[in-house]
């Protein structure tokens, strides 16, 4: 079969609560993200994302305690997000067990920095998450979660980043992102035939339907949703039994 | 007094793998010098230069208790390390225990990353996906030395078994609960 396209679960973790539509009903604690984590890898997730969104120290500090929880409890890789800005925050994650970070603003405001954690950790634990938005011509960099805007061609800080070192790129759609109007391939596709490193796709996920598209057409090599694993629509089974024959994902699993 | 030994020389990530021992149930003793006296486990995390570099000290010792039948699982460059070269690192001798190079991947996107099927070339071992993170791979001279193999814009050696040797190029300890079984069907094998 070959390498498989990869279905992530994102998570956001506040203050080490699993937040923003969790609405199953047969957790023991609902809000856990390692609950949470262990019921998408039994679903057969290939790997997740654990976006830490709390707004204060306290909360960050509890993230590394999170992080070491996973890290305990599952088999699959992970990676964390989110106030990734510095090498020793990068290294601290690392170490409690987080298999790759990913750093967003922090490198736009300062690209070097995905140099000086790719260099001693490896490219492959570094991932360089890009909030794109249409503009006049391609697409324009957000920073600050959506708020701002750099004013930076997307497809061309996407480059930098991989000549700096960064592994992956987790390219999210800020046009389609909680749309459920499915992936923007044609994004996609621009940064994954002009990278030679993976891509991660996100934002727009909705059915089977635009999970196969993305691969197809956008040419992604994984794939990143939250919504509709959170809300119940999809298990990631289910999808991936849709999936299985179309495209190469990890099925049975 | 544990059943297996873990080694730690330094460079080695062995965060990940420890725990996986854990889940298991598995008692390990983490040692910076094998003993010979029972299994051996090593991974391999960075380049194979710096790994070799990192197992300097007890180079001789290792190469001397797996020549003796320790019985060894290497993971990742714990597996490259038993082959002679690698292209990665020119110049740097490994182990040797393995006839072979470890050659780079010629596909438009290196390293592989990601959950691949694997292939048994020997009897009795299962079959399933598991994830890798890798840009080279070994090639053994002897072919009956591979025990798994996979495909990556080619075939390549995805695992090596060769009388006390066990070696897997991907990350057991992230693959799931196959992983999980290919570590108790070596260990079943002791």
């Amino acid at each position: 079969m070959g390498l498989c396209h990869r279905i992530i679960p994102c998570l956001d973790v506040a203050d080490g609560q699993t937040v923003k539509g969790i609405k199953f009903q047969n957790l023991r604690a609902m809000g856990d993200p390692v609950e949470l984590g262990l019921m998408y890898q039994r679903q057969g997730a290939d790997e997740l994302m654990f976006l830490d969104i709390s707004a204060s120290n306290e909360g960050r500090i509890t993230m590394l305690s999170v992080v070491e929880r996973v890290a305990d409890n599952l088999s699959i890789p992970f990676s964390v997000g989110g106030g990734v800005n510095s090498l020793e925050t990068a290294q601290r994650l690392l170490r409690c067990g987080a298999d790759k970070i990913s750093i967003n603003t922090a490198a736009v405001e300062r690209p070097d920095l995905i140099r000086e954690i790719a260099q001693p950790c490896g490219s492959q634990c570094c991932i360089v998450a890009i909030d794109a938005r249409r503009a006049a011509n391609g697409w324009e960099v957000l920073t600050h979660g959506g708020r701002r805007s750099s004013g930076r061609d997307a497809l061309e800080w996407g480059r930098q980043a991989a000549d700096l070192g960064a592994g992956e790129i987790l390219l999210t759609s800020w046009d389609q992102d909680g749309t459920r109007a499915g992936f923007d391939l044609e994004l996609t596709r621009a940064f994954a035939e002009a990278l030679t490193i993976p891509i991660i796709a996100s934002g727009g996920g909705s059915g089977p339907d635009s999970f196969a598209d993305v691969f197809r057409l956008g040419k992604a090599d994984a794939a990143l949703a939250a919504s509709i694993f959170h809300e119940g629509e999809w298990t990631v089974r289910a999808l991936k039994e849709r999936l299985a024959g179309k495209v190469s994902v990890r099925y049975p699993c | 007094m544990p059943e297996l030994e873990l080694l730690d020389y330094g460079g080695g990530n062995l965060g990940s793998l420890r725990r996986c021992l854990e889940r298991l149930g598995w008692s390990f003793a983490l040692v910076t010098q094998p003993s010979g006296d029972r299994p051996l486990i090593l991974p391999g995390v960075g380049a194979f230069g710096a790994v070799m570099a990192g197992l300097s000290e007890v180079r001789l010792r290792l190469g001397e208790i797996l020549r003796e039948g320790t019985p060894y699982l290497g993971i990742c460059v714990g597996l490259q390390i038993l082959l002679q070269s690698s292209q990665e690192s020119p110049g740097v001798e490994g182990l040797g225990l393995i006839e072979g190079e470890v050659v780079r991947f010629q596909a438009p996107k290196v390293p592989q990353m990601g959950w691949n099927d694997v292939q048994a070339r020997q009897s009795g071992w299962p079959e399933g996906f598991v994830y890798f993170v890798n840009s080279y791979y070994a090639q053994p001279v002897d072919p009956t030395a591979v025990l798994y193999q996979a495909e990556y814009h080619g075939l390549f050696c995805a695992a090596i078994r060769q009388k006390n040797l066990t070696a897997f190029q991907f990350h057991p300890e992230k693959s799931g609960a196959f992983g999980e079984q290919l570590l108790r069907h070596w260990k079943e094998q002791l």
